[in-house]
């Protein structure tokens, strides 16, 4: 009996000692959230923190994954609420408004803490002097040119001036077939078009929509490049529906062989080829002003990252940060994303990926990234106004003059709250 | 024999007490302790959450801002002078006002068809099928399937086109002149089924005898439908009618997938016009009056709603 007791004793005391130690090395779990998750290959971002884990050990980390809109929805939420996730997947549009509300936390103190070589990062966004998002991975938006159309139709070149791309764009189109030579979406639902397809005119002729930080719409640049894209319009070689169509509905009208060119992300290769396999393609840089010998500013989207300011694991959050950022994991998972490095030694792999990425890799490197909404305030909201003056001009209401300038009056309100 | 005030157990006993309350008022309570938990779960998800916007609506850039201040009305007069809200109330109405009268006269149309004797009851069962279709739809396939058809190159221009009734491409959801109602057109076509299986049930519940008694008397098929029909389906149609007010002024999914309240603000309704101030320009205090606004617009019509209930 007293033995037994003995027993029963010194199984208590393990089975106590045992749950003490497991609760003293209990793991850190910090959450990640992003919609990159279900844009990659199954498992492949699970695959990286699970790496990150085994190299951290004592540190977990929870996927949180959604499509873009509802993430952006969740982390305005989150942001509102204070219970943003520790980790945040960002878009350059979001980053303002998160950073002024004291969302996301400045990553200047746990650089110098950790004593990280910034010069390796490509790009850092800074909302008031402070380091608030990297972005990890950068999706370039060059010409997507359907080949076998423009043979067909006399083009023989990749256009690489306005005046080219007006000719080419001219000859693709046959309005009787249902055969455009290009496709511009302004849904107001998401006016990724305005940055995307419409100012990425303005930035591969290496003008700016900025001046000083502040708006600067009425310059010649800006009103002579909604001049431009009026005149591919008027000329009829835009595929009709411009105010409802989506992105979506551009890779849709591409894929089908309706449309000759599109400004689209390079991220949407493999969607294309799988769409139509047969389809023949071909991607070039966005053209420039003629005479323009400049480097070409390549329009870019990309996933960044950044820190929320409630996490109270700040530390581990900053070693998933860095370790994403590395050379050789950003490599890895920019690979995977068919996308570019945010490490400038990164080298990613494209000999497993589609021919066009080594192309647009030569393109990425002979031009320079821009994109002017990064880190602006609202900046969804100064596309969506520009893009209902950009609809008002097409409808005839206004000249493009006049839509630079409300547009203007507009973004300064914005930029004075 | 025992007197009037005698009891068989002898004095009457005196109300129990037990603990710090009496009998009386344990009593009281207890059909309060059964409307309790309902009163509870209503003000956690009803009023708080309500109560919160008003306060927002009440606030200088709620949420945004750590030290957002009392401004008393002033989002409420910076809505009021913003003329696209009023263009989006005007047209909320009318997106509204619409679907409502169309919902009524085709679920009423189709109910009457599927009541009718003189069709086939095999066809009639097929008919009953494929007219509720549009009710197993989400509104995200409503409006995929509604983007496709009216699409500039979608079925319905093909069709329009083959019959000589237009001779272009017409951009419904891409055209000003358009936009609105190719939108209320999409609407109607997926909220009639409620309509048409309600006025059905209502139809099938009218007793044969008062059709038979109007034959007698000499009525035709028109003033049966006018005095028998009509006034038996008459409480449905108002109920529904007020609820599918309520209802439709608050739809959001299908505007913001269709037209995302665009071309420029052809399509833009309240609850779209809310959305983008709250989750665009981050003004949450502004969206909070203008749902502030809904509420009250829709209380408005509850009003009537719960008047015609209690008339019943």
């Amino acid at each position: 009996m007293n033995i037994k007791r003995k027993l029963a004793t010194m199984t208590s005391a393990a089975v106590l000692a045992l749950y003490a130690s497991g609760a003293l090395a209990a793991d850190t779990t910090i959450e990640f959230i992003q919609w990159w998750e279900p844009e990659m290959p199954a498992n492949a971002l699970r695959g990286i923190m699970d790496d990150f884990e085994a190299a951290n050990p004592g540190i977990k980390v929870n996927l949180v994954s959604g499509p873009y809109s509802a993430t952006h929805d969740q982390i305005v939420v989150g942001a509102a609420s204070g219970t943003l996730s520790d980790v945040v997947g960002l878009d350059g549009a979001w980053v303002n408004g998160l950073a002024k509300q004291g969302a996301i936390a400045s990553m200047d103190s746990l650089m110098t803490d950790a004593n990280y070589d910034q010069s390796q990062i490509a790009d850092i966004v800074k909302v008031d002097g402070q380091s608030v998002m990297f972005p990890l991975a950068s999706f370039v938006y060059p010409v997507f040119v359907n080949l076998d159309m423009a043979k067909a139709n006399g083009v023989d070149t990749m256009p690489a001036t306005r005046t080219e791309f007006m000719d080419a764009a001219k000859k693709m189109t046959h309005a009787d077939k249902n055969e455009y030579g290009w496709v511009l979406p302004l849904s107001l639902q998401n006016p990724g078009g305005i940055q995307n397809d419409v100012m990425s005119w303005v930035w591969a002729s290496g003008a700016s929509m900025l001046k000083d930080g502040q708006p600067d719409l009425e310059n010649a640049a800006v009103v002579g490049t909604l001049d431009y894209i009026k005149s591919l319009q008027d000329a009829g070689v835009i595929s009709p529906g411009i105010f409802a169509k989506k992105e979506q509905d551009k890779v849709e009208e591409f894929v089908n062989g309706r449309v000759g060119m599109m400004v689209d992300s390079l991220a949407h290769i493999n969607l294309i080829r799988e769409r139509n396999p047969t389809l023949n393609f071909g991607i070039s840089a966005l053209p420039a002003v003629d005479g323009y010998d400049g480097k070409r500013g390549l329009p870019y989207a990309s996933w960044g990252i950044g820190i929320s300011n409630s996490s109270e694991h700040k530390a581990e959050a900053w070693k998933l940060v860095s370790y994403l950022m590395s050379p050789e994991v950003n490599g890895k998972l920019v690979s995977i994303a068919n996308a570019f490095p945010g490490n400038v030694n990164a080298k990613p792999d494209f000999t497993k990926s589609d021919p066009l990425f080594a192309e647009a890799f030569k393109i990425y490197q002979s031009g320079k990234l821009a994109n002017e909404f990064v880190g602006l305030p609202v900046a969804e909201d100064l596309m969506r106004a520009l893009n209902v003056e950009v609809q008002k001009m097409f409808d005839g209401q206004q000249t493009s003059a006049e839509a630079a300038a409300a547009a203007q009056k507009a973004w300064l309100a914005a930029f004075a709250k | 024999m025992l007197s009037a005030n005698q009891s068989l157990t002898g004095p009457r006993a005196k109300p129990r007490k037990s603990g710090f309350m009496s009998y009386k008022t344990q009593k009281r309570l207890v059909p309060l302790l059964y409307v309790a938990p309902a009163v509870f779960l209503f003000a956690l998800l009803m009023l708080f959450p309500m109560l919160t916007v008003l306060r927002y609506s009440l606030m200088d850039g709620a949420i945004m801002k750590k030290d957002a201040i009392f401004v008393g009305l002033l989002n409420y007069i910076t809505l009021f002078n913003d003329p696209v809200f009023w263009q989006s109330v005007v047209q909320t109405l009318y997106f509204t006002v619409m679907s409502v009268i169309f919902h009524l006269l085709i679920g009423l149309a189709f109910a009457l068809l599927l009541n009718s004797n003189r069709i086939n009851p095999v066809i009639r069962s097929l008919l009953r099928v494929l007219y509720i279709l549009p009710w197993l739809f989400t509104a995200v396939i409503i409006a995929i399937i509604w983007r496709l058809l009216l699409d500039p190159n979608g079925v319905i221009n093909s069709i329009l086109m083959a019959l000589h009734i237009v001779d272009y491409k017409v951009e419904w959801f891409s055209s000003t002149k358009t936009a609105l109602h190719a939108l209320t057109f999409a609407n109607i076509w997926a909220g009639y089924p409620l309509y048409m299986v309600s006025l059905l049930a209502g139809l099938q519940g009218i007793p044969k005898d008062l059709y038979e008694a109007a034959g007698i008397d000499g009525a035709g098929e028109f003033q049966k439908f006018r005095y028998i029909t009509i006034p038996q389906l008459k409480p449905i149609m108002v109920s529904i009618a007020l609820l599918d007010f309520i209802w439709t002024m608050q739809v959001f999914p299908l505007v913001w997938m269709t037209t995302g309240g665009g071309p420029i603000y052809a399509t833009e309704v309240l609850s779209t016009y809310t959305y983008k101030l709250a989750f665009s320009s981050y003004e949450f205090s502004q969206a909070s009056a203008s749902a502030i606004f809904i509420l009250i617009m829709s209380m408005s019509v509850t009003y009537f709603y719960i008047k015609h209930q209690k008339a019943r």
